[in-house]
């Protein structure tokens, strides 16, 4: 059956439609759902015991609690969510002094095939619902504690976009959780045509994976650079706003040796000229099986040092989880294995 | 599409080649090169889709190669176009082309196509491809890679067996059988799982990273 939490305004005016329910039934739906956080159907009191009934013979609630979490030292804990019976998905909760962030994923594997994460060596196995992404929110633990959601977990969100705006959509709607969009960012690997229409469908940040701004270079590390080029997708990206409310910001995860010489510096400050942005400096988790190193400290702070005095906002995000790992995709690949070994 | 403009091209030819495999041929108006890839809709206000070039640079048609998406929301109405119709095309696109020094192709399915049009280009001496298929006829354009002179070929056939394949998949043979140039480009075209494992694979046994080129079906 069905999962009613997860469905859009729209979708629930629908589904009163055939439960044969008033339309503003919708809304209440909506309300129990989203901003009364209940979790049973019979706890939707506004709604006739009819219309209650017709909901439980043809829709399940859909909340799906964590099976397992990961606590770091530093506070950074991991949850495990199940997909059917042999598959998982991470979502990883960081609190940091008074934010605190939850990682969400948006497909089960990925199919980028990205050097650098792990996620790719599961291979692509599912798109989530927006059931299945609201819910790693709405099943944590410390879901009150949250002030800001990134796409950021396992999959890549433009390649699940109709899912991902679903899920946007309930979280900022004033019918649904009415969260701010500035609290929240969507992460890519520059997938043109996904992006243009979640640049214009949705208002929250878009964080760009970048990892080089040579092409040559950055198609090692992301095949994606052979369909979409990086040009194309900042071309893209200079064509929209980004000086007000809504942020444009490049995930770049440091490389020793790779990406992190002058030579990068002076690239980087060429392809975003101009554009109001910043460039969040990442060391890199290492991964089982993989050629590359995380820049040292030394550099990694030089590197900050020369963009910041170019003129671009670069910060450097913190590790965190590293004793659990926080790498996306290390735990749920960790358990897949493990569902795949035979027994005995 | 990802292309602003786009274009009407005449369908020439489409023919089943494998069950649920097509070859799909139309009029081409712009130059290319091997390994570049086309958005093709139909109807005109239908959806979009990549696709890898299959023909040669020189020939004077496009030609793809694809297999039917159930449920797919273009494949399925592609595989029942006719010669007369029309498809609507954008320009080529992409970078996974040969650099021109000796390379290893590494295909399976439908990933084949890309290097199709480099072997019609002319760009396969002292090449190796290795193919993966589970059945012989899975080894789409086989003929245009067994009369290719200075080339080396192997078909890996995981689910028969037979005189001239090697028995197993594309991961099996390089994990046991192949001893790669490290020197060598590597272009590998297919599904994620086979493009991620073949990369572990080969960074495994010494290829530098950046010899390795991949291209994903997404």
């Amino acid at each position: 059956m069905e999962a009613l939490y997860g469905k859009t305004l729209e979708e629930l005016k629908e589904v009163a439609a055939r439960a044969g329910l008033p339309s503003f039934s919708a809304k209440q739906m909506a309300t129990w759902l989203y901003q009364k956080h209940i979790n049973d159907i019979d706890q939707m009191t506004d709604i006739s015991k009819k219309g209650r009934d017709y909901l439980k013979q043809n829709y399940i609630f859909g909340l799906t609690p964590p099976v397992k979490v990961q606590v770091s030292a530093d506070g950074t804990k991991k949850y495990l969510y199940t997909h059917g019976e042999r598959r998982y998905i991470e979502a990883a909760y960081i609190p940091d002094d008074d934010r605190a962030t939850l990682c969400v994923s948006s497909q089960v594997g990925c199919k980028m095939g990205c050097l650098f994460c792990m996620t790719g060596k599961q291979g692509f196995q599912a798109n989530l619902t927006s059931n299945e992404i609201l819910n790693q929110i709405r099943s944590l633990p410390e879901r009150e504690s949250l002030t800001n959601v990134v796409y950021m977990g396992m999959g890549e969100p433009m390649d699940n976009l109709d899912n991902v705006l679903k899920s946007l959509s309930i979280l900022t709607a004033e019918w649904g959780y009415g969260w701010s969009p500035k609290r929240i960012t969507v992460s890519t690997v520059g997938i043109l045509p996904a992006m243009k229409d979640f640049i214009e469908k949705s208002q929250v940040h878009l964080a760009l994976s970048l990892h080089s701004p040579f092409e040559d270079e950055r198609k090692t590390l992301m095949p994606v650079e052979n369909v979409y080029h990086l040009p194309e997708v900042i071309s893209l990206i200079r064509s929209y706003d980004w000086s007000r409310q809504r942020r444009i910001s490049f995930e770049y995860i440091m490389f020793k040796g790779i990406n992190d010489t002058p030579r990068h510096v002076n690239g980087l400050t060429r392809l975003l000229n101009g554009l109001p942005c910043r460039i969040n400096l990442i060391r890199f988790h290492s991964i089982p099986g993989t050629p590359l190193e995380s820049s040292d400290e030394e550099t990694i702070k030089e590197f900050k040092d020369k963009l910041n005095a170019k003129g671009i906002l670069t910060t450097l995000r913190a590790s965190r989880g590293q004793d659990i790992y926080a790498a996306c995709g290390l735990l749920s690949t960790k358990e897949l294995v493990k569902k795949q070994k035979p027994e005995g | 599409m990802n292309n602003k403009t786009v274009y009407k091209a005449r369908v020439l030819f489409r023919e089943e080649i494998a069950k649920g495999v097509f070859v799909l041929r139309f009029t081409r108006d712009f130059p290319f090169k091997a390994g570049q890839m086309l958005w093709v809709r139909y109807p005109d206000d239908g959806p979009a889709r990549l696709y890898s070039i299959a023909s040669g640079e020189e020939e004077p048609f496009f030609e793809i190669l694809f297999d039917v998406v159930e449920n797919g929301a273009l494949t399925p109405v592609l595989s029942k176009v006719l010669p007369g119709e029309s498809v609507w095309i954008s320009e080529p696109t992409g970078k996974f082309t040969n650099n021109g020094e000796p390379a290893v192709w590494i295909a399976t399915g439908t990933g084949i196509a890309p290097f199709v049009s480099m072997a019609r280009t002319g760009l396969f001496h002292h090449n190796m491809l290795i193919q993966g298929g589970r059945s012989r006829n899975s080894f789409y354009y086989h003929e245009v890679f067994e009369k290719l002179p200075f080339f080396r070929y192997v078909k890996c056939m995981s689910r028969e067996t037979g005189e001239g394949y090697f028995q197993g998949r594309v991961t099996d043979f390089i994990k046991n059988s192949y001893q790669p140039l490290p020197e060598r480009q590597h272009l590998l075209c297919g599904s994620a799982e086979m493009v991620v494992e073949v990369r572990d694979l080969l960074i495994g046994k010494g290829v530098p990273f950046n010899n390795i080129i991949s291209e994903i079906y997404f």
